[in-house]
C-alpha cells in the first residue's frame, strides 16, 4: 500500500509533468517521450506493463503478472486487452484474456496465455518474454462479464484455454466474499493440459458455495472426473437443474458450439454468455474490383484479402494491431466504393468514412484514403 | 545537361532496375531487432544531448558551460532533424508498428510542419527529383542552381540569397510549402489552401519560438540573454549544416538535372537511373555520416528512400558495383569538393549564360 506522503508526491510530480508549461518545453516532442527513457511506465500517452513473473501453468501455458502503470483503467472481471509486445523490432499486438481478480490489491493483473503452434505473439509470451520487460495494453474490453447484480446461481463451462475469464470471476467473488452457488465445469484434454488445476481444487475444497467438475476427454479420467465431450445427458446428470443458472461459457469453438445449441434448443429462454475468440476468416472471394489506395498514388486488384493485408502487399506499411477488429489502430477513410465487415457480415455505405481495414473486404471497387 | 546518360537499351535498364530491386528486398526481408535498436539509441542519445545542452546553458555564467551547451544542443538539433526525423518521417521505420516511431505521428524540432514538408520532400522531391520546374528542391523557387532555370536580373543577387537561405534554413523549408513564387501562375494552389498552409506553419512555428526564444530564457532568470543566445546558436548550426548537406546532394559538379519532356513515361529502370545521375555522395567517417543524416549516402537515399539509412553505408559498395558494370557514374567526393562545386554553381547561375549576352560569340558561319 502506498504511504498518503508518496501519493501526494506522486501526484504533484503528474501534475508538474503533464503541464501546459512541461509540454511548451518538450515541444514539439511530447512529453512522454522524454520520460519513457527513465522508465517507459512513466510514459501516460498509452498502458504500458512490466512483466514481473512467469509462473508455468503446464507445458505450454504460463501466467504472467503484470504490473501497469496509471493510465490502467481496471478491469471487470471477464474482459480481455490487447497486449503488445515487440519481437524482432515489430510490434504486434494479440488479445489476451486477463485472469486475475478485478480486486487484487497490489493493482496487477494477471494474463495466462497459452501457446498456440503458430501464434507468434503467445509464442513469444510463453517461452521468451522476460521479467522485466515491458508491453502495452489497451483498455479492457468485452462483454463477458458477471452483473453488478451478482448471480446467486452461476455455471462456468470452460475448455482448454478459455477457462481464463470464468478463473477471473471466480477469483472476484471470492475477494467479494461471495455466499452463492456456483458450478464450474472444466473441459481438458488431458491432466497435464489443465491450467489452474490446482487452485481450481483449491478453492473448491475452501468454499462450500463452488462445486468443481473437470472433463477430461483425450484420456482416461480419474477419480470423481468425467470423461466424454460435452452433451445433454452429461449436463442433466450432473446438474439436473442447469436452467435456473446463469450461464457463462468460453472455450474452443466446437465446445462453444454444443452448449450453444443445447441452451438454443432446450432453453431458448435462457441467456448464454459466451465467448470464444477466433479471429475472422482473413479472405473471401475475389471480387476482382480496383482497390485504390490514394494517399499513395497506388491501385491493386481485389485478392479477397483484408484490405490491410492488401495494402501491406502493395507495400504499404499502416498502423496496426490486433488484425481482428478490435483495436482500431489500423481505422481509415473510405472515401468511396463499398466494403463488407468480415465479423457482422455488414456492407458498408457508399461514401466517405471510418473503415477498419483488418476485418474489411471490398465489395468491387473501393477507394482507401491510405 | 543529357549528354552524361549512359545509353543502356531497355532490357539492360529494366535488368539494371532489377538488380537494385533486389538489393531493397533483401534489406526489407532482414529488418529488425538491430534497427529498432539502432533508432532507439539515436534517439536516446539526441535527447540526452538535448536535455544536458539545456541544463548547461542555465549554467551560463561560466563561459565553457555556455559553448558545451550550445554545441549539444546544436547537435541534438542536428539529429532530431536529420538522422531521426527526415528518416523517421520517410517511414523507414514504419515497419516497427510502434506509433512514436512512425511516419504518420512523427514531429521535428524545426519550423516546418511534419505534415507539410512530408509531401513536398518525400513525393515531390523524391518522386520528381532533379526535373527542373517540377521538382521544387531545384532552387527552392528562390535561388537560380539550374541552367535550364532562364536567367532574370533577379538571379544576379544568387549567391546572397543562397547564404540568407543558409542562415535561415529551417525557415526556407518552413516557407517552402507555401509556394509564394507560384502566385498568380497557372500551378497556383489558390488563397484558401495557402492560408492553410499559413496556419498549419505559424503554429508550429509558434511553438518552436515560445520554447527556444521565450520559455527556456526565462526559466534561466537572470542568464535569459545568455540562453537566448545560446538556443539561436543551436539553431543557426543546425541552419547552416543541414544546407551544406542538402545542398551537396543534388548540386555538386557531374550530378545531372532532367527535363519533364525527357522523363514522361519512365520505368522502374529508368526512374532508378534518375535517382543515381542525380544525386552525389560525400565521403567520410561514421560520425559525419551519422551528422548528415546518411545524407551523406544521397544516391543510397534516392534509391531506397524508404530503407532505414543506417543500412546505406553497407549496400553502398554493392550499388557501386552494379554502377561500374553498367557504367554509371558514381559521383562521390570529400565534402570540400561537393559543397566547393555547389558554391561555384550558385555563383556561376547568378549571371546569365554566355549566349544570352548581347556580347556574346556567335558561331562561325559554315
Amino acid at each position: 500500500m502506498l504511504t498518503t506522503t508518496t501519493r501526494l508526491a506522486r501526484a504533484t510530480a503528474t501534475t508538474l509533468l503533464r503541464s501546459r508549461l512541461t509540454r511548451a518545453l518538450a515541444f514539439p516532442h511530447d512529453v512522454d517521450r522524454y520520460l519513457e527513457l527513465v522508465d517507459p511506465l512513466w510514459a501516460h500517452g498509452e498502458i504500458r506493463a512490466r512483466l514481473l513473473a512467469r509462473d508455468a501453468e503446464t507445458d505450454d501455458c504460463v501466467t504472467l503478472t503484470l504490473a501497469p502503470n496509471g493510465r490502467w483503467p481496471g478491469i471487470a472481471a471477464g474482459q480481455h486487452v490487447q497486449v503488445g509486445v515487440e519481437i524482432d523490432g515489430l510490434r504486434h499486438t494479440r488479445c489476451f484474456t486477463v485472469s486475475s481478480s478485478a480486486h487484487r490489491a497490489d493493482g496487477c493483473i494477471t494474463l495466462t496465455v497459452k501457446a498456440q503452434p503458430d501464434g507468434r505473439v503467445s509464442r513469444h509470451l510463453v517461452e521468451a518474454a522476460q521479467p522485466g520487460s515491458v508491453v502495452t495494453l489497451s483498455a479492457p474490453a468485452g462483454q463477458f462479464v458477471l452483473p453488478a447484480e451478482r448471480p446467486r446461481r452461476l455455471l462456468l463451462i470452460t475448455g482448454g484455454s478459455g477457462i481464463t475469464p470464468a478463473m477471473a470471476m471466480l477469483s472476484t467473488l471470492i475477494d467479494e466474499g461471495h455466499d452463492g452457488e456456483v458450478v464450474f465445469i472444466h473441459y481438458a484434454r488431458r491432466y497435464d493440459d489443465l491450467i489452474f488445476g490446482d487452485e481450481l481444487a483449491g478453492a473448491a475444497a475452501c468454499y462450500p458455495w463452488l462445486r468443481l467438475i473437470r472433463v477430461i476427454t483425450g484420456e482416461p479420467p480419474r477419480g470423481d472426473d468425467l470423461g466424454d465431450r460435452f452433451s445433454a445427458e452429461q449436463l442433466a446428470d450432473v446438474l439436473p437443474d442447469w436452467r435456473d443458472y446463469a450461464a457463462y461459457a468460453c472455450g474452443p469453438a466446437p465446445l462453444i458450439d454444443a452448449v450453444q445449441t443445447h441452451w438454443r434448443e432446450q432453453a431458448p429462454a435462457q441467456t448464454l454468455n459466451v465467448e470464444f475468440f477466433q479471429p475472422p476468416r482473413s479472405t473471401g472471394p475475389a471480387s476482382g474490383g480496383r482497390v485504390a489506395f490514394a494517399g499513395s498514388d497506388l491501385a491493386v486488384t481485389d485478392n479477397g484479402a483484408s484490405l490491410l493485408e492488401q495494402a501491406e502487399a502493395a507495400g504499404l506499411t499502416p498502423e496496426y494491431g490486433c488484425r481482428m477488429g478490435i483495436c482500431h489502430s489500423c481505422t481509415c477513410r473510405k472515401t468511396a466504393g463499398r466494403v463488407k465487415n468480415m465479423i457482422s457480415g455488414r456492407e458498408s455505405g457508399d461514401g466517405d468514412e471510418e473503415i477498419q481495414p483488418c476485418v474489411s473486404l471490398p465489395v468491387g471497387d473501393v477507394t482507401l484514403s491510405l | 545537361m543529357t549528354d552524361e546518360i549512359p545509353n543502356l537499351t531497355s532490357e539492360q535498364l529494366d535488368a539494371f532496375g532489377a538488380e537494385l530491386d533486389a538489393i531493397r528486398e533483401r534489406v526489407l526481408d532482414d529488418l529488425g531487432e538491430r534497427d529498432a535498436d539502432y533508432i532507439r539509441g539515436m534517439i536516446r542519445t539526441q535527447r540526452g544531448l538535448e536535455v544536458s545542452g539545456r541544463a548547461l546553458l542555465f549554467a551560463s555564467i561560466f563561459p565553457p558551460a555556455w559553448l558545451a551547451g550550445t554545441a549539444a544542443l546544436a547537435v541534438s538539433k542536428i539529429l532530431d532533424n536529420m538522422e531521426i526525423g527526415h528518416n523517421v518521417m520517410h517511414g523507414q521505420y514504419d515497419w516497427m508498428n510502434d506509433p512514436a516511431i512512425h511516419s504518420a505521428n512523427f514531429e521535428w524540432d524545426t519550423a516546418s510542419p511534419a505534415s507539410q514538408w512530408k509531401h513536398s520532400h518525400n513525393y515531390l522531391h523524391h518522386t520528381f527529383t532533379n526535373i527542373v520546374g517540377k521538382d521544387r528542391d531545384v532552387g527552392y523557387g528562390i535561388l537560380r542552381m539550374s541552367d535550364e532555370q532562364r536567367w532574370r536580373p533577379y538571379y544576379l543577387g544568387n549567391p546572397v540569397y543562397a547564404f540568407l537561405l543558409a542562415v535561415l534554413f529551417q525557415w526556407g523549408v518552413a516557407l517552402h510549402d507555401l509556394e509564394v513564387d507560384r502566385i498568380g501562375r497557372k500551378d497556383d494552389m489558390g488563397r484558401a489552401e495557402r492560408l492553410k498552409r499559413a496556419g498549419q506553419i505559424w503554429r508550429k512555428s509558434r511553438g518552436q519560438l515560445a520554447k527556444d526564444y521565450a520559455l527556456f530564457p526565462l526559466l534561466a532568470g537572470p542568464f535569459a540573454p545568455l540562453v537566448f543566445a545560446g538556443n539561436l546558436g543551436a539553431n543557426l548550426s543546425r541552419n547552416l549544416w543541414s544546407f551544406m548537406i542538402i545542398f551537396c546532394g543534388h548540386f555538386p559538379d557531374g550530378v545531372e538535372q532532367f527535363t519533364e519532356e525527357g522523363t514522361r513515361e519512365e520505368t522502374r529502370g529508368q526512374w532508378y537511373m534518375r535517382q543515381l545521375l542525380g544525386s552525389a555522395n560525400i565521403r567520410g567517417g561514421k560520425l559525419f555520416h551519422v551528422m548528415s543524416g546518411n545524407l551523406s549516402h544521397q544516391i543510397e537515399h534516392h534509391l531506397f528512400p524508404d530503407l532505414p539509412a543506417h543500412r546505406y553505408a553497407e549496400i553502398s559498395e554493392e550499388v557501386q558495383e552494379i554502377c561500374g558494370r553498367y557504367g554509371i557514374a558514381y559521383n562521390s567526393a570529400s565534402l570540400a569538393r561537393q559543397f566547393g562545386t555547389t558554391v561555384k554553381r550558385i555563383a556561376k547561375l547568378a549571371l546569365p549564360p554566355r549566349s544570352a549576352l548581347p556580347f556574346a560569340k556567335q558561331p562561325a558561319a559554315a
